[in-house]
């Protein structure tokens, strides 16, 4: 599946500036292992130790917080939009 | 005094102190760090204080700003801003007489200028964003911030963007609008207006008050904590209630309290620090029975909508304060919140909204299960006004309707009792 990621800025640096890429994958963690490939130094700033995301990254699917789907296994159709956003506290 | 940087809370990685929120290293949050060392003469630092004028900014050795504060104390400054905080911090013997408390108090922050403790962070905010030459000011919001940024917006004469959850209660949507603000009005919950102002604001020149001024924001919160040490006379209470929604308040209300006593400036110990959620959105509160360290999102379905927040970010900071503080965070339902509301009202004269009649449900529950000692100096803090959200007490009373006769009114009273004496 050909699905688009929002990068937000603060890992723009890690994306050579670029704000949006397009990947291949089945699920998040499909997408996301993509993403690290291409992006040397990405996997670190979201990713712990563990595989997990680190506990201030959100990531939707669609618009959607994938803790409220399947997680990292979430699936994703073709031509999806993935954003990553930091959790801001405040309202 | 001016922030000396800003500090991820995570992995501790510098960065200026300029409009950045999020650790690039590790997500994480930006906080606002100062060189307190240079406050080493601390009789100095009360003398200030004291001299200072009755708002927030009699507090500058412990805010963000560069140059001198806005408000009323500097009338160099051009459009200042409303003058916000110093509330009144009020004995609540009745309220405590029946719930078994003998220090009761409460620290009714609905007297800011528009009824809520978001007065203060906004003040903050929109003053760190003038220094950063930002010319707009937005927010997202559960309705008190929109509140909060409107008004202060057209104080400074400032353009502003408020985002709110569409489904808002009318009193909150009417005193937001009203001060000419942009409104916009989003058809989701507050997780989604969040992540969408969160999307726009890399893209545009704004200080949101909430996203890339937080680290700004946020420090506004602690000055709750520092007028209520001054108002106890430089003491410590034992204890404190607060309301959480995303938890930033509740965490920089103990920060206040902690570099107060880490300078000297009062001594004792951190108070205990009691959370309160809704029933109806309670991630902070599950979490916290659950003895886990991070949150599990919710949907939120509760009158509390103030406190309607189901992905709370500074969750895991609050979770670890109510441990480390000896306290709890404990849920109350929709009833008990409008239970809440009436008991305070009726015992205190004091009238909050949803999030307030949370925050007395929390502390009556605490009370009635024997948690605190009948000494404690206890603070209730009351975070917003109850005509922001009038329907929580719609149905809650009858009044009579009578002719304008002193028949009608005997007659009247032959059939239904009038109460002597307070509820």
């Amino acid at each position: 599946m050909a699905v688009n990621v929002k990068i937000p800025t603060a890992l723009r640096i890690a994306t050579d500036g670029e704000a949006e890429v397009g990947v291949e994958g089945e699920t998040v963690s499909e997408v996301l292992d993509a993403l690290f490939e291409r992006f040397d130094g990405l996997r670190e700033r979201i990713s712990d130790e563990q595989g997990s995301l680190r506990r201030f990254v959100n990531v939707y699917v669609a618009g959607e917080d994938i803790r409220f789907l399947d997680g990292l296994d979430t699936p994703v159709a073709d031509g999806s939009e993935i954003t990553i956003l930091p959790a801001v506290a405040g309202g | 005094m001016p922030a000396e940087k800003l500090k991820c809370k995570e992995c501790g990685t510098e960065y200026p102190p300029e409009a950045l929120y999020v650790c690039e290293r590790c997500f994480g949050p930006l906080e606002v760090a100062y060189d307190h060392a240079r406050l080493d003469d601390v009789a100095a630092v009360r003398r200030r204080i004291q001299a200072g004028h009755e708002d927030i900014w009699r507090y500058a050795d412990f805010l963000p700003l560069s140059g001198p504060p806005p408000g009323p104390g500097n009338h160099g400054v051009p459009h200042p801003g409303l003058p916000v905080g110093w509330t009144p911090l009020m004995r609540a013997d009745r309220l405590g007489e029946r719930l078994g408390l003998r220090n009761l108090w409460v620290k009714n922050d609905a007297a800011n200028p528009t009824h809520s403790f978001k007065d203060r962070v906004v003040a903050v905010a929109s003053a760190r964003a003038r220094e950063l030459g930002f010319e707009a000011l937005a927010c997202a919001s559960t309705g008190n911030l929109g509140n909060a940024v409107a008004a202060q917006a057209a104080a400074i004469g400032m353009p502003s963007y408020v985002f709110i959850p569409a489904d808002l209660e009318e009193q909150k949507i009417l005193g937001t609008g009203v001060f000419g603000t942009n409104l916009v009005e989003v058809r989701g919950n507050y997780d989604e207006v969040n992540r969408l102002c969160t999307e726009l604001s890399a893209d545009r020149d704004w200080a949101f008050v909430n996203i890339n001024m937080r680290p700004y924001y946020a420090e506004g919160s602690k000055t709750v904590a520092f007028e209520i040490v001054e108002q106890l006379g430089w003491e410590l209470p034992d204890r404190l209630v607060v309301p959480i929604a995303s938890g930033s308040l509740f965490t920089k209300v103990a920060r206040g309290f902690e570099e107060w006593i880490a300078l000297g400036l009062v001594d004792g110990r951190l108070p205990t620090m009691n959370g309160a959620q809704a029933t109806g959105c309670a991630p902070v509160a599950n979490a916290y029975a659950a003895g886990q360290d991070f949150c599990q999102p919710v949907k939120p379905d509760t009158i509390a909508k103030s406190l309607a927040i189901g992905n709370p970010a500074d969750g895991p900071y609050a979770l670890d304060l109510a441990r480390r503080s000896g306290g709890s965070i404990d849920a109350v339902s929709d009833e008990e919140i409008r239970d809440g509301i009436t008991l305070l009202a009726q015992t205190t004269g004091i009238f909050t909204e949803t999030a307030g009649g949370v925050t007395t449900a929390v502390l009556a529950k605490l009370a009635a299960r024997g948690a605190i000692d009948p000494d404690e100096r206890v603070v209730l803090v009351i975070t917003g006004d109850g005509l922001k959200t009038l329907d929580a007490v719609r149905g809650s009373f009858t009044a009579r309707r009578i002719d304008p006769s002193v028949e009608a009114f005997e007659e009247c009273i032959a059939r239904v009792p009038l109460v002597a004496g307070a509820a």
